[in-house]
């Protein structure tokens, strides 16, 4: 928390969401107004099997404070097993930054269906509470040109 | 003389069985009349908030249908309107419609609201169930079809009065509408027109709680009907979803609920039970816990919980333990205004045991009722159609949807109480009965729509226009909509940006198309609401303005920003302008894509050759098309077979031998018998199913029939003595006059065995009704047989209400258990001896039983997951098959080309299958029309340069669309397959997969503007 005159450090967060269940978490918490942080950048994608861990980097690169990634509960997947493949990836990538150390609670994945609602609000206060904590990007990662965008 | 018949359908009533039934037949080559008498379609649906059992937001589920039922070429929408006269019969009818001026030329208006906001003239709303005012001109609701007003003219002070001395009374809305629009002088008009059938679905009216004194409804302002609540829970309601009292705009903290309003009362002739109150008062009482920022305290005051239906159960259980809603079994005697002055209520009522107690709420619910609407009868009038005692339409038996006239069809509440996915059922059920009826001539009134050839952008530089909406208030009152717009045009490729009051209304819709034309766009972003909703409607507009659907993209600033963000204007408009530049730099890497079709098969296979089975291979092949029915047993019927009498009383024997033999004859039905499915393969348009017997059938769709089981009790002794037995089984003994029952005199019938338990938690719903109906015929055979039924709840749904209460009169005893102290069967010598705790007298009884009868449950059936695996459909917890979504396509599957029916749904009774079997055969048909498959084109791609076929693509796709080519070593994508999830793009180690509209470089030029 940074004291004095200063306003709330407010961190910019990329949220990928699945197009089936979180996206539409998303716009039920806005039909039930459920109101949370404007923090995150939204980026629909068709299943969380879409997110390619690359893009966790990339946008920490580009100065994102933090990252939410958010695909239907297991079992739940539109696509049957996406999500599972997300699963895996997300493990992997976890140990990674982990392992170079970023800090605990920089990324950010989680489930919610398309009826959570409450849910997915209180999912984003979370998260925003936790890269809020850590401040600023420090820059673990730098924009190189390389990765995904060719 | 025999007259061709014609090929399209009157359908009376554009509420969402209307819209269903509309949509269903013009997506399958019939011309659509829909009449509706108010000035907007949609129903009772838009007032609810929240649907059970799975609080789906009711607007936001129905919208979409509203749109796409609205833009629809084949389906032609009269408001304001209502049949006056018929003639002709089933094939050839001629239908006078009248239109009521709305004195508003929908063409022109814009829906903007000008005229409304000079309007002088304040009314009570009824869209808000009188809570809040309209004006005498109005639009019902934000998202209405039409998107245009109209002018109530009973309330309109120039309608009324006109001129008077050389002056208008009052014109100020002629003065305020940009668009001239309004139209005075709009005369009532009659419009004929020819059609070969008809679907009635006229929907109900509430009961009118007033009627009801003791309940103080209109004298006690803190008593308010279910409506007039929902009204008050929604976001778009009088009080913009903040749950306050009307009249004083006070949070309730203290909720109650009062059952059965206007429902199983026989003192006012209403002896049905709605059906749908017991669950919307649970909805709501847990909605209001879920929305109200201060803890609430609800109460339901009952007489029977009856959540019968898939997955109610559980919804019930979850409100009691979870939610904490109080539940009271009692009765009412009365509700007072309390005395303190604080306008709140109070209830006395009887609770089970005889104690008499007043409780004091802040609002009282009051849970009323469906009745037959003034207009649904004045329709039955004018058709001449059969109705029943309490006025609503008598269908045939076990037909689901037909009137006593040929040709004419029913669907929704107007033939009785039902829940919305029953409805839809009905509606899809009505249109195959149509489609059966009309087939010779499907495909000779319709026209296709015809679009500009597309205009050829690869190459051009990229020209994005930019369209930012206010959503009325509901974006502009947040987000700075203007400066939105100014950032936008800083962005790269942008040539223009605007901003419009309804990006998705008619005018707006023309005037990006005008645009798009003026400036030379070839990328559009719209920053307004969800693509899930609106996507497809922008995409629609592009199409029509000559670009491929496809370079567009759509920025959602109101359910992700404006309405989760209402207290930070500044940072939302920052949030807006961040996903609105998003927007762009995906629009502008967006290629054309060109959609995929293939081949379509115009056969069925329908898998068991029960009564659903029976019912929607027959319905498929009346259609027109080829079906093969498989089933493995060596006869056909099912069930039903056990079956002596229907729930009206029908002979089930001759009914099931008629159907075999419809099916035997019918020459569009191949029967295979005896056997089973083997394995499966393909999707929609090209299945290829093996049978046991090596047989190989090729198939465009298929429906999944296969029926449940009855539960094998393990309680109650049963398998122990012979004179315990199953419901099916003590039918069979009364017909074959067992000897078990010849000399039988106590009866003792169980309620609940395998039902609403731990291990089965949800409610096999027949049961009750079947255990009643068994009970009476034991008191017509044996009067002087004592007959107990021990129950938790009865759940005598809908008319079968009558029955339970003939039951009662009859000298039938019901004695209620509790699920924690169910009844115990014991055997003293030879003697059956049933103990039961009485709710009454809070003591055991004791009754000594000849026969006990076991109201077993339904269980789902035994092949569910082997045919779970093979056509990629879900099952839920209890091994019923999943629906795509339990409200509006209660009979399809998120995978395209296999629908379902019956029992293996959810438990239901043989009308309810047959409701359900038409419509999954309506729904198959739909499917069946098209001449090919067309999917968008969204799908991986590969670039094979890259590829080194390693397989990781294969392995995660769980559509199996990707295999890897041994021979050319590189991965290849089966089009019709590929579901466009990206899974194999984001696991591809060379980045040579890659997904139409969500490429990696897409989203890594996206992150690099972060």
């Amino acid at each position: 928390m940074i004291m004095g005159e200063t306003k709330p450090y407010e961190p910019k967060i990329a949220a990928f969401l699945c197009n089936w269940c979180s996206y539409a978490g998303a716009d039920l918490a806005g039909v039930g107004r459920f109101q949370y942080p404007a923090t995150i950048r939204t980026i629909r994608v068709p299943c969380s099997g879409r997110i390619n861990p690359l893009y966790i980097l990339k946008a920490m690169a580009n100065g994102a404070d933090g990252v939410l990634v958010s695909g239907c509960h297991p079992g739940d997947c539109h696509y049957m097993s996406g999500n599972y493949v997300a699963r895996r990836k997300f493990a992997l990538i976890d140990s990674l930054l982990k392992h170079v150390g970023l800090e605990e609670g920089r990324v950010n994945f989680s489930w919610v269906s398309a009826a959570e609602g409450v849910r997915f609000a209180e999912v984003v206060k979370g998260v925003t509470e936790r890269v809020a904590a850590l401040g600023p990007n420090t820059g673990v990662f730098k924009v190189d040109g390389g990765g995904t965008d060719e | 003389m025999s007259q061709s018949k014609i090929g399209a359908v009157l359908i009376v009533g554009a509420g969402i069985a209307g819209i269903q039934s509309a949509l269903d037949l013009a997506e399958s080559g019939y011309l659509v009349h829909l009449v509706e008498e108010s000035s907007a379609i949609g129903g009772t649906m838009p007032m609810l908030d929240k649907t059970f059992p799975t609080n789906d937001c009711s607007m936001c589920i129905l919208s979409p249908k509203l749109v796409e039922c609205g833009r629809h070429l084949n389906i032609r929408i009269y408001t304001n309107s209502q049949v006056v006269k018929t003639e002709g019969e089933a094939g050839n009818f001629k239908v006078t419609i009248k239109q009521k001026a709305r004195y508003i030329d929908t063409e022109k208006c814009t829906g903007c609201g000008s005229c409304a906001s000079v309007c002088p003239v304040k009314v009570d709303d009824e869209f808000n169930q009188g809570i809040g005012k309209r004006k005498a001109v109005f639009k019902q609701y934000s998202q209405a079809f039409p998107n245009a007003f109209a002018i109530d003219d009973k309330n309109c002070l120039f309608q009324k009065h006109g001129t008077i001395k050389g002056k208008d009374v009052c014109k100020k809305c002629v003065e305020a509408c940009q668009a001239g629009a309004i139209d005075h002088a709009m005369q009532d008009k009659e419009i004929d027109v020819e059609v070969g059938s008809m679907i009635l679905n006229p929907g109900f009216k509430v009961f009118d709680a007033s009627r009801l004194v003791y309940y103080g409804y209109g004298k006690i302002k803190s008593v308010v009907t279910s409506l007039e609540f929902e009204r008050l829970l929604s976001a778009s309601g009088p009080f913009d979803g903040h749950l306050v009292r009307p009249f004083d705009q006070k949070e309730p903290q203290k909720i109650a609920w009062i059952q059965c309003v206007g429902s199983r009362n026989a003192k006012i002739n209403n002896n049905y039970c709605s059906g749908v109150c017991c669950m919307y008062a649970i909805k709501e009482a847990v909605i209001a816990k879920e929305h109200s920022h201060i803890p609430v305290d609800t109460t339901i005051f009952y007489m029977d919980m009856r959540t019968h239906g898939k997955d109610f159960e559980k919804y019930y259980d979850s409100a009691k333990n979870q939610h904490g809603v109080k539940f009271i079994r009692s009765r009412i005697y009365e509700v007072n205004e309390a005395e303190d002055g604080s306008g709140d209520s109070v209830i006395r009522y009887s609770t089970e045991d005889g104690q008499i107690l007043s409780e004091q709420y802040d609002l009282v619910v009051l849970s009323v009722g469906l009745e037959a609407g003034d207009s649904s009868k004045e329709l039955s009038k004018i058709l001449d159609l059969k109705v029943n005692k309490f006025g609503f339409a008598e269908l045939e038996p076990l037909t689901g949807v037909n009137t006593s006239k040929e040709g004419i069809f029913a669907a929704g509440v107007f033939s009785g109480p039902r829940d919305i996915p029953e409805t839809v059922m009905q509606a899809s059920a009505a249109a195959s009965a149509v489609a059966s009826l009309l087939s010779e001539e499907r495909g000779t009134l319709v026209s296709e729509k015809q679009y500009p050839p597309e205009l050829d952008v690869a190459g051009d530089v990229i020209r994005t226009g930019v369209f930012i909406c206010h959503c009325g208030v509901n974006i502009g009152s947040i987000v700075d909509v203007p400066a939105v717009v100014e950032y936008a045009k800083t962005l790269p490729t942008v040539v223009m940006a605007t901003e419009k009051i309804y990006a998705c209304s008619q005018d707006a819709q023309a005037s990006m198309k005008a645009l798009i034309e003026e400036y030379k766009l070839n990328r559009v972003v719209v920053s307004s609401c969800s693509p899930r909703t609106h996507e497809p409607l922008f995409q629609e507009t592009l199409k029509e303005a000559g670009l491929n659907a496809h370079l567009f993209d759509m920025a959602n600033i109101r359910d992700q920003c404006s309405w989760v963000h209402m207290n930070e204007p500044e940072k939302a408009t920052e949030k807006a302008k961040d996903l609105t530049r998003l927007a762009v730099v995906r629009a502008s890497m967006q290629q054309p894509v060109k959609p995929v079709f293939m081949a379509m098969n115009h056969a069925a296979l329908v898998i068991g050759g029960g009564i659903a089975g029976m019912t929607s291979a027959l319905s498929l092949a009346d259609q027109g098309y080829e079906v093969h029915l498989v089933e493995k047993d060596t006869t056909l019927g099912g069930v039903a077979r056990r079956f002596s009498k229907g729930f009206r009383g029908e002979d089930m024997k001759a009914f099931v031998a008629e159907l075999v033999e419809s099916v035997n004859k019918h020459p569009n039905i191949k029967l295979h018998v005896g056997t089973q499915i083997k394995e499966v393969g393909g999707f929609l348009g090209s299945f290829t199913t093996t049978l046991d017997n090596g047989e190989q059938i090729a198939h465009g769709v298929a429906l999944i029939m296969i029926g449940g089981q009855e539960y094998q009790p393990k309680e109650y002794l049963y398998g122990q003595d012979a004179r315990v037995m199953t419901q099916l089984e003590l039918d069979e003994a009364l017909v074959s006059n067992d000897s078990r029952v010849d000399k039988a005199q106590n009866y003792v019938f169980v309620q609940c065995v395998g039902s609403r338990c731990e291990e089965n938690p949800y409610c096999s719903r027949t049961c009750c009704t079947k255990s009643v109906k068994l009970a009476l015929k034991v008191k017509t055979q044996n009067p002087a047989a004592k007959v107990f039924i021990l129950y938790r709840d009865m759940r005598t749904y809908g008319y079968f209400e009558e029955d339970y209460e003939l039951a009662r009169r009859s000298g039938i005893i019901f004695v209620r258990f509790s699920e924690n102290e169910k009844p115990v069967v014991t055997k003293e010598g030879e003697t059956l001896v049933v103990t039961v705790k009485d709710h009454v007298l809070g003591c055991p009884i004791e009754i000594e039983a000849d026969v006990i009868c076991l109201a077993a449950a339904i269980v789902a059936p035994a092949d569910g997951a082997k045919l779970s695996q093979w056509f990629k459909v879900p099952l839920n917890k209890e091994g019923f098959f999943l629906e795509a979504h339990m409200k509006l396509r209660p009979v399809d599957f998120s995978t395209d080309g296999v629908f379902m029916a019956g029992l293996a749904h959810s438990p239901k009774n043989t009308e309810e299958v047959i409701a359900q079997a038409k419509a999954a055969a309506g729904r198959a048909g739909v499917a069946l029309s098209k001449e090919m498959v067309e999917s968008a084109g969204l799908n991986a791609f590969v670039d094979k340069r890259k590829c080194t076929a390693c397989g990781t693509c294969e392995a995660v796709c769980s559509a199996k669309a990707v295999s890897v080519d041994m021979v050319n070593r590189v991965a290849v994508v089966n089009d019709a397959l590929c579901k466009g999830c990206g899974a194999c793009a984001s696991s591809c180690r060379c980045g040579a997969i890659n997904l139409r509209g969500c490429t990696n470089q897409q989203i890594a030029a996206m992150l690099n503007t972060f």
